[in-house]
């Protein structure tokens, strides 16, 4: 019962295996950034997971409230949630660039393409 | 007063430069005041080196809250050493820089280049001094998505799909060392490297600990181009504009095996790393098979920048070699082989920055008779390339005298043959780059035509550099031997 | 999306709304959950509201892009600005507790500052992303 209860890192495995998957297997750039995407996410939840308490509340001091749940993990994640937001800019402008200089966003056909350059 | 401040500034005078950089608009302008900047840090940097040297280690609590709650810069001989290369060479490329960047980059996009290279030094600089683990990821970000901008800033369309590859490998990279900081701070209950490394002996039975040091080790080896993991690197470092592959060429795979150095000796201990885990079983192979493959691969390269792109491969791998010794002289060997190597490599690619400024091009092809044509240019190369194959009075002599003694020390000399052999096949590539320049004649209709002295002048810098400190190494194996001796000292 | 009325009328309604909440999210930040990444987020959404039901143009006009590059620039400087200033009054880089005579004024005047940075950041970058894919 005990790795059914741990519920939450059987979906963090699941999430980023597909993320994992996508970022690999797919020749279509924009689905790349998807998948990896997915893929950050998936760290997302791990951090959030761990710093979850059962019965705790959001930390914010409060009289009725003794058990809190630990506030790092969100800090980092928010820090974490920023880059990848970076990361997809900066990604997708890259397509977007890519779809203008070789009229594609298939990876095989861009391959292709390349072959011909000198 | 500002003395007991130089950690941070290392760190935030990069970083504020970038936006005051992005206001100044005029790329001549853009382009002295980066400059100014990254002497200036190169300047804090061989202050807080004297500084590490003299009293020993320096920590600095941001905001005032004290470690292992608060984030730490802490500057130890290793990264300060690593701190010095990284803004030296950043200080040597960019007076070059700016003829070959208005040659290569379009124009309204010069100011923003500038930008993205004091971001990226920033990070890099970040990378070196913290003492924090996730602070660790942010910088490594930090400079990973200035430098896939750019390396996406070359004109040519090769290098936007280069830029991206390099984008989805080092964003899984960066999250496989997130996950492994999570999965350590998950244990621990702290983000303190030094922290870190003291409570992690209690725990290192745990299943948790093994998966992060997993996770840790390919994220790293993605970022640092290890053997099965460098597909990347060529094509970036073959297209981007010629002095960000100068500059990324020297530092970026340098601090990412600095990375490796710290997680491996201060966080997770050598005990834990090679006594449980056996991880030289897992490195050594991988270096061995690096070295051999990429030096081969390197000879049948029709593009010179593309070829040392390959050889650059080759040599993580004696770095790597090195830190799978694990022995005092091997590390230092390690130690010795970041700075020497950015030192060959800066300056072979600022040479080549010189070709790509007058021909146009870095194939093979185009460069016949070149030696003739641009004979300091092709002069400065032959240099470096003597220092690259490790010709006695040059610093690639000089590692790969330390990591052989290293191998030696062990009685693998069949490991020291082929060190030896490997040097041979560098031969075998610059050779090919001397015969193209100097026994194919010139295209008719071709004068003399050197490059500016602006580029001429910081890669002769760099080739005088590789031989000073291959007759003088004092002060490199010095700091290096140190840098090791505090590196095994760490770990329990 | 000239000719949606319903469109136009709710988005005339609600802008001010979404400008307001996001304000409000910013400088309430330091009593309650809020600070300069939500706000300024929330912020650009508005904007970006804007420019979807009136046409980037229109929002161009009211926001050049050439404004936006100085206040993204800005924003990050009064961020590392206010840390360097800690360090000129006596303190460590981004000690707030020196800030002001008394260390706990000091924390609420540095983050203040620092938060307003963010979202100053945050906000003109979501609208230059808006604007270099619309473009």
């Amino acid at each position: 019962m005990e790795a059914l209860g741990l519920y939450n890192y059987w979906l963090v495995i699941a999430l980023m295996m597909t993320g994992f998957y996508i970022v690999i297997t797919s020749p279509n750039l924009v689905k790349k950034i998807i998948g990896l995407n997915i893929f950050q996410a998936s760290v997302f939840v791990l951090y959030i997971t761990m710093g979850k308490i059962i019965g705790g509340s959001a930390p914010i001091l409060s009289d009725q409230v003794s058990v809190y749940s630990n506030p790092l993990p969100h800090v980092l994640i928010l820090t974490a949630i920023v880059v990848g937001v970076a990361t997809t800019a900066v990604g997708l402008s890259l397509v977007v660039r890519i779809y203008a200089a070789y009229g594609t966003m298939e990876e095989d056909e861009i391959v292709a393409a390349e072959r011909e350059d000198p | 007063m500002i003395a007991a401040h130089l950690p941070v500034l290392q760190v935030v005078l990069p970083l504020m430069a970038a936006p005051a950089c992005v206001l100044l608009r005029r790329p001549r302008l853009a382009w002295g005041f980066a400059t100014l900047v990254s002497w200036a840090c190169f300047g804090i940097a061989a202050l807080l080196l004297g500084q590490v040297l003299e009293n020993g280690d320096i920590s600095y609590a941001l905001g005032g809250w004290a470690a292992p709650w608060g984030i730490e810069y802490r500057v130890d001989t290793v990264n300060a050493f690593v701190l010095l290369i990284v803004s030296a060479i950043s200080s040597v490329v960019l007076p070059g820089a700016r003829a070959s960047i208005e040659r290569e980059v379009e124009g309204d996009r010069v100011d923003l280049l500038y930008t993205c290279w004091l971001l990226c030094l920033a990070g890099l600089l970040g990378i070196a001094i913290t003492g924090d683990a996730f602070n660790v990821f942010v910088f490594l970000e930090i400079s990973s998505i200035s430098s896939y901008a750019l390396i996406a800033l070359s004109g040519e369309r090769r290098a936007l799909v280069a830029s991206f590859r390099y984008l989805v490998m080092g964003t899984i990279g960066a999250t496989f060392i997130v996950i492994a900081i999570g999965l350590i701070y998950m244990v621990t209950g702290t983000l303190n490297m030094a922290d870190m490394g003291a409570r992690l002996p209690a725990v290192w039975e745990s299943r948790t600990v093994a998966a992060a040091f997993a996770f840790l080790t390919v994220g790293v080896g993605l970022k640092m181009a290890l053997f099965p993991l460098h597909l990347w690197l060529p094509s970036a470092y073959a297209s981007a504009p010629s002095p960000v592959t100068a500059f990324l060429a020297g530092t970026s795979t340098k601090v990412s095996v600095y990375l490796l150095l710290r997680f491996v000796f201060t966080i997770f201990g050598a005990g834990y790393a090679f006594g449980i885990q056996a991880l030289e079983y897992v490195l050594m192979p991988l270096a061995l098979l690096g070295i051999l493959s990429a030096s081969v691969v390197a000879i049948f390269q029709l593009d010179v920048k593309r070829l040392l792109a390959w050889s650059s491969i080759a040599q993580i791998g004696y770095m790597v070699l090195g830190i799978s010794l694990a022995s005092l002289t091997s590390l230092t060997a390690s130690i010795l082989h970041l700075f020497n190597h950015a030192l060959i490599k800066t300056g072979l690619f600022m040479a080549m920055a010189c070709v790509f400024y007058r021909i146009g091009s870095t194939r093979l092809e185009d460069m016949e008779g070149l030696g003739h044509r641009m004979p300091w240019t092709m002069a400065a190369f032959v240099a470096g390339g003597l220092s690259l194959i490790g010709v006695p009075s040059s610093v690639g002599f000089v590692s790969k005298w330390y990591l052989v003694l290293a191998v030696l020390e062990r009685g693998w000399w069949p490991l020291a043959v082929f060190i030896l052999f490997t040097s041979l096949l560098a031969v075998v590539y610059v050779w090919r780059v001397v015969e193209a320049a100097y026994l194919r004649p010139a295209p008719a209709g071709t004068g003399r035509s050197e490059a500016p002295l602006s580029i001429l002048l910081p890669t002769w810098s760099l080739i005088i550099a590789n031989f000073y400190f291959g007759l003088d190494t004092s002060l490199t194996v010095g700091v290096a031997s140190r840098a090791a001796a505090s590196l095994l000292g760490a770990g329990p | 999306m000239r000719h949606h009325t319903v469109l136009h009328v709710v988005a005339k309604i609600l802008l001010p709304l979404i400008l307001l909440f996001a304000l409000y999210v910013q400088f309430h930040g330091d009593f309650g959950p809020g600070g300069g990444f939500q706000a300024g987020v929330i912020f650009a959404v508005g904007l970006i509201l804007y420019g979807l039901i009136y046409g980037v143009d229109n929002l161009q006009t009211a926001i050049p892009p050439g404004a936006l590059r100085v206040f993204m620039a800005s924003g990050v400087l009064l961020y590392a600005g206010v840390g360097v200033l800690g360090i000129f009054m006596g303190g460590q880089y981004l000690d707030y507790g020196v800030l002001a005579h008394d260390p706990l004024h000091g924390q609420h005047w540095g983050i203040f500052f620092v938060e307003l940075g963010v979202g100053i950041t945050v906000a003109s970058v979501m609208t230059s992303l808006f604007y270099a894919f619309t473009s």
